[in-house]
């Protein structure tokens, strides 16, 4: 196995308890947003897209990357965006009851 | 120092960004901030790889296709994201989910398509770039039909055909074996068109999503919308492997362990395994259903109610717990609702949400439809925090839910959903039960809460209803 691949095991292994850590302690009240946050991170796949994009060549190649990055794209904004959206309806405001700070 | 070396930097404070912004989910009050702060990481992180000596040696034909295609998905993602309607979110959750799976996929065939004239490639990075191929393809078909379910251009019921198993398990014996060829081929250890293999892999990923989620009704949506985001988020993952890019593995790894967590939950609220979600569809069998006249075999009747009894009976009621299902978001009633909870509080009733795990169409659907006609989240409960308060309620208000409400789940061993935990309207002194028509929910089954003899029904359409509610208890 190559050393790249093992550096890769290691990151996805601890990223995999970093995860479980961290979501584990997010409130069902906010699962919607966080279901819509983790979905605009795996939008850092557009950066993926922009590496390989051009790499094939021909236009095909250029087609293909194109359309990888129109979706990832869309993924990264529309999810954030959602998200955003979301979270603003959860904000406490004047008169909503309930304790303020 | 060199403005190439920063990237990888760059890239791990991305990943760190990325970690806050989940982290900050933990509370309302932080969420807001950590979104942005992720958001602020992802942009760092697209802008940085503009500077990567592979991106730039692509030259002006790089850059102009990438530039393109950045600003039309980012027209395309923010425009959507601020046009849909907050009752559409789910169908635009599983919108944005099936971009990043298809980024993902087309992401892992242009690597392959890049290696497989050169000898630079070992089997382990054709094999990751077949999975997050499969999955990818997998996550962005199976993501259309959930998207096609949830905005009614496709039935949202669970689709069947005979052979429906064999059909499908042949997709994906056949998938699996040809991405198993592909990847030996580079091995050298066998010789196939490799090309066109890749893309029967890819054709045969993308049928095989679309057999997964046609059988899947509507009600198992948030179990379905969970599974799809931790697909993509795996399919990255698994591009990250073949670019030997550890941002793209820490993210999607992320994504895959929230994904993952979701999807347990929710199965786990409906007492049922994944596998059962996936394979098991319920509601064939056909329900025997209650008239409205309601006279059902053993003589118990289901009394309906009008608006005005019903208020009166919410007016002089200590405390009042308000049960949302999916019906309050069809009829969009989350503001009513709300006006109803005021009015009640003003008048010294006690009023509190029982939210079930799996009501509605994702995740937590009940609580963004509240949040949005800005019921504060103190006073949505979770199942098991409100089920002891039953007993001590005076009224429960059920608007729209249906099968989480079904005593049989825990008293009829033979019914489809027994074991499921519920919330335990029935034991509340009196309920009321705002519904259409007597027709069984998603289950396909009775409810025997609608035969109680303290239940009222109360006929109508969710928002029509709860407006009428609000009216009579502002008459009494």
């Amino acid at each position: 196995m190559s050393a790249e691949a093992i550096v890769g095991l290691y990151v996805f292994v601890l990223a995999i308890f970093v995860g479980n850590e961290v979501i584990s302690k997010v409130p069902s009240t906010l699962h919607t947003p966080l279901m819509s946050g983790a979905n605009a991170i795996h939008g850092i796949i557009v950066i993926g897209a922009m590496l390989v994009s051009a790499a094939v060549g021909g236009p095909l190649g250029l087609a293909l990357g194109f359309l990888a990055v129109v979706l990832g794209t869309a993924n990264v904004v529309g999810g954030f965006v959602v998200t955003d959206r979301m979270l603003a309806m959860f904000k406490q405001r004047p008169g909503a009851g309930g304790p303020k700070k | 120092m060199d403005l190439h070396t920063l990237i990888p930097v760059i890239y791990l404070i991305a990943a760190i960004t990325f970690v806050l912004g989940l982290k900050g989910l933990s509370g309302p009050k932080t969420a807001v901030n950590g979104n942005r702060i992720a958001a602020a990481g992802m942009l760092l992180a697209v802008a940085a790889t503009f500077f990567d000596i592979e991106f730039q040696s692509y030259g002006v034909t790089g850059l102009v296709v990438t530039l393109a295609g950045i600003i039309v998905g980012g027209a395309a993602g923010f425009v959507g994201a601020r046009l849909v309607k907050m009752t559409a979110m789910p169908q635009m959750v599983a919108l944005f989910n099936g971009a990043g799976g298809g980024s993902a996929a087309l992401v892992s065939i242009l690597e392959l398509m890049r290696s497989l004239g050169t000898d630079g490639r070992t089997m382990g990075q054709a094999g990751s770039s077949m999975l997050g191929l499969m999955i990818g393809a997998i996550s962005f078909s199976g993501s259309a039909i959930a998207f096609g379910k949830l905005q009614g251009l496709i039935t949202p019921r669970s689709f069947k055909y005979a052979g429906q198993q064999f059909v499908t398990s042949i997709l994906f014996g056949g998938m699996l074996i040809l991405a198993a060829l592909l990847t030996l081929s580079v091995g050298g250890y066998v010789a196939v068109p490799q090309l066109l293999v890749l893309t029967a892999v890819a054709i045969l990923a993308l049928l095989f999503g679309i057999a997964l989620v046609m059988p899947i009704g509507g009600a198992d949506m948030p179990v379905v919308i969970s599974l799809l985001n931790a697909f993509t988020g795996l399919a990255v993952a698994a591009a990250g492997f073949v670019l030997d890019n550890q941002l793209l593995i820490v993210a999607g790894t992320l994504v895959g362990a929230s994904g993952t967590i979701l999807t347990r939950l929710m199965s786990k609220a409906m007492n049922r395994s994944i596998a059962n979600v996936l394979f098991g569809a319920f509601g064939s069998a056909p329900a025997a259903e209650v008239g409205m006249t309601g006279r059902v075999d053993d003589g118990r009747t289901v009394r309906a109610t009008t608006a005005e009894d019903a208020a009166t009976l919410l007016a002089y009621a200590r405390n009042v717990i308000i049960v949302p299902g999916y019906g309050l978001a069809v009829a969009q009633a989350q503001h009513n609702v709300r006006e109803l909870a005021d009015l009640l509080e003003s008048r010294g009733v006690n009023v509190v949400y029982a939210i079930h795990p799996v009501a509605g169409r994702m995740p937590g659907h009940m609580n963004v439809l509240l949040a949005e006609a800005n019921v504060p989240y103190e006073k949505l409960m979770d199942m098991d925090a409100v089920n002891p308060e039953f007993p001590r309620a005076d009224v429960a208000l059920v608007i729209g839910a249906n099968d989480v409400t079904n005593p049989a789940a825990r008293s009829s061993k033979g019914s489809p959903i027994y074991g499921m935990p519920i919330l335990d309207v029935d034991k509340a002194a009196q309920v009321i039960v705002i519904k259409r028509s007597m027709k069984p929910g998603f289950a396909g089954i009775d409810n025997d809460l609608y035969l109680d003899p303290k239940t009222q029904m109360l006929f109508g359409d969710a928002k029509e209803a709860v407006a009428k509610l609000v009216a009579g208890v502002k008459a009494s």
